[in-house]
């Protein structure tokens, strides 16, 4: 590794700064409240409490799970179709994929009650045709297609970036040395690809699995997901921050504990840093 | 050419909304009881009011702080608060000194408890004569020296007759399975609580912990048939009909009425909740005289029945309810008749242990 010199030093400060402020001492502070009750001295009960949100933690895991699956059949096939289009498609469908992505999530959640409501635009269309309405919104169902929905982008980033940097010479090669289609995909493409696909599984099952909102607005506020406990007990006010704070430790742990297991399917030093 | 045209066509539309704000208020003529001088012309006054809780000029009606401002010469200094407890910590804080405040009952029984208040000369008072008798001397203020009562409510239950008949005048609809998925309920602890310990008949401020447990079980039973805990999103969930039960206070149903005329309203058998949110003046009060002034002109019978429609709930000023141009004059939801009235309940300010209890069954409900 090359030394760093004063100047890129110089130029990284700032950042270096930045996260210092608003993430390090940020984290300090929850590992703090976490490991303390409300007089400041140290306690594990706020630790141990979490058996009380195995739900939670378990709905949220189950949730988030389904939800990078989904995005991952779906993102996968659609990355895979964008690299064999024109350049000027390729960055005008580019442009459609990040579209949503200007405009605030929590606008964009809100706007799938409309559609999926009881009296919302699907069940009206079914009943106009004469046929039974469904119950669409307050299911899992409606949460994991929130998600789905508001994360896809994250997942079809990645990959068609891994994907349009695939050499092609090394698909003809795979052609002349007698690989039909298939085998080319399972043994050329998803091979190159993975370093996206694994990028992309973690830039979706991490908010995924620690969102709020989605499942109060589309799930009917009645199953509290994890991130929904924690904005729960900060609002409830001071005398619930160190509960919060540890549920919001753990949560982080687990996600740590996922990433590294994911990591461990690529090879870190063709991909780069995983996210 | 057609650059000019795109330039003055923005000019206007960005112009457009505002005149429409700032030109547009004209002035009522005022007929006052009271005497009104500009002796503290050019002072301040500081009002920390709910939103949405005072005639604002929109559906022609008056501007109260302007109509205030143009009569007294005082200036009004207008902030709004959300819930209790945020006015509450403001107040506690001492950042900002306050002349008015408007919180409900069981805050002002704290507020008087801590001695956040300054007495209040109801002497002084010229229009204190029209409060409804049975709106003073309330439980949190009982020698009526704290508080001016200004606004009324009651939880009640709102329904959409077009997919509910017969519907049976009890709390127990929000568990009926008639309804599944169709009834809704308050998103926070306190109101939620209420409807099932109205259900049991408990008292709503019980120190005994085991009324709450079962009020909590009796919850957790709710919750399988509810479609979902809310507050403010019930207008639009009544409104379109995506819900067809839900408790909420009677003002706010005659708001959503407005909109959707199939909705109708019903005080529940077992008894209700009902709210009294009065106007004080915090010991930290700078301008003691000119808020007397205020409550004063807030008690006017003009001024109140522009508030009382405004808001939509019931007016303790007797001026109002006996006025037969107001628009909700002989409204039974509002005022109902004493013998259709429904026995009620007040919140009081319950004690740190009990309100720690109840949010963590809240919260166990919740997770549940």
């Amino acid at each position: 590794m090359k030394r760093k010199s004063f100047g890129s030093r110089l130029v990284a400060s700032p950042y270096i700064v930045w996260a210092a402020i608003f993430i390090i001492v940020p984290l300090l502070i929850m590992v703090y409240f976490a490991f303390t009750d409300q007089s400041g001295s140290f306690t594990l009960a706020n630790i141990s409490m979490i058996g009380k949100y195995k739900k939670a933690f378990g709905l949220s895991i189950l949730y988030a799970a389904c939800a990078t699956v989904i995005t991952l059949l779906l993102a996968y096939p659609m990355a895979y179709c964008m690299t064999k289009m024109k350049i000027s498609s390729q960055r005008m469908i580019l442009v459609i994929v990040m579209l949503p992505m200007w405009m605030n999530f929590l606008i964009r959640t809100y706007s799938w009650i409309t559609i999926l409501a009881n009296t919302g635009l699907i069940n009206t269309f079914l009943q106009k045709i004469g046929l039974n309405p469904v119950q669409l919104i307050n299911t899992p169902g409606a949460v994991i297609l929130g998600m789905v929905y508001d994360f896809i982008p994250y997942m079809i980033l990645p990959i068609y970036t891994v994907m349009s940097k695939i050499d092609n010479s090394l698909l003809e090669a795979a052609s002349d040395l007698g690989s039909n289609s298939f085998s080319k995909l399972r043994r050329v493409i998803l091979p190159l690809s993975l370093p996206g696909v694994i990028s992309g599984i973690t830039m979706v099952f991490v908010p995924s699995v620690s969102t709020f909102y989605i499942s109060q607005k589309l799930g009917g506020n009645k199953t509290l997901l994890i991130g929904d406990a924690i904005e729960f007990l900060f609002n409830h006010g001071p005398d619930y921050y160190n509960v919060a704070s540890a549920l919001s430790l753990v949560l982080m742990a687990m996600i740590l504990i996922c990433m590294a297991i994911m990591n461990r399917f690529t090879d870190s030093d063709e991909g780069g840093v995983i996210i | 050419m057609k650059k000019l045209l795109v330039l003055v066509l923005s000019i206007i539309i960005l112009t457009m909304p505002l005149s429409g704000c700032e030109g547009g208020y004209e002035y009522f003529e005022l007929e006052l009881l009271g005497e009104y001088t500009k002796e503290l012309a050019g002072t301040q006054l500081n009002v920390y009011n709910w939103g949405e809780y005072i005639s604002d000029g929109n559906y022609d009606l008056m501007n109260v702080n302007k109509e205030f401002e143009k009569l007294t010469g005082i200036k009004v200094n207008y902030t709004t608060f959300e819930s209790n407890e945020t006015m509450y910590s403001q107040l506690k804080s001492g950042g900002v000194s306050y002349d008015i405040v408007i919180p409900s009952d069981y805050m002002i029984e704290r507020l008087i408890k801590e001695k956040m208040l300054k007495k209040i000369d109801t002497g002084a008072l010229s229009n204190y004569k029209l409060i409804d008798d049975s709106y003073k001397g309330l439980y949190f203020d009982k020698t009526e020296e704290y508080s001016v009562p200004f606004n009324v409510g009651m939880v009640g239950i709102i329904y959409n007759t077009k997919h509910i008949k017969d519907i049976e005048h009890s709390w127990n609809v929000l568990w009926d399975s008639k309804y599944k998925n169709m009834s809704l309920n308050f998103n926070n602890p306190r109101d939620a609580f209420m409807t099932a310990q109205m259900l049991l008949g408990q008292d709503l401020n019980s120190t005994n912990k085991s009324d709450w447990d079962k009020a909590a079980k009796l919850l957790k039973k709710q919750k399988a048939n509810l479609q979902s805990y809310v507050m403010d999103e019930v207008y639009g969930k009544m409104e379109t009909g995506e819900a067809s039960v839900a408790p909420y206070y009677a003002g706010d149903f005659l708001t959503m009425y407005e909109t959707n005329e199939d909705l109708a309203f019903f005080y529940p058998e077992e008894g209700t909740n009902i709210f009294v949110d009065s106007i004080c003046i915090p010991d930290s009060s700078q301008n003691y005289e000119a808020a007397l002034i205020y409550i004063n002109f807030l008690l006017e019978p003009q001024v109140a029945l522009h508030n009382a429609e405004y808001i939509g709930y019931a007016s303790p000023n007797t001026a109002v309810i006996n006025n037969e141009e107001y628009y909700y004059y002989g409204n039974e939801i509002l005022y109902p008749k004493q013998e259709d009235m429904p026995t009620v309940q007040y919140y009081h300010d319950i004690d740190e242990e009990i309100r720690k209890y109840y949010e963590e069954l809240w919260l166990d409900i919740k997770l549940y």
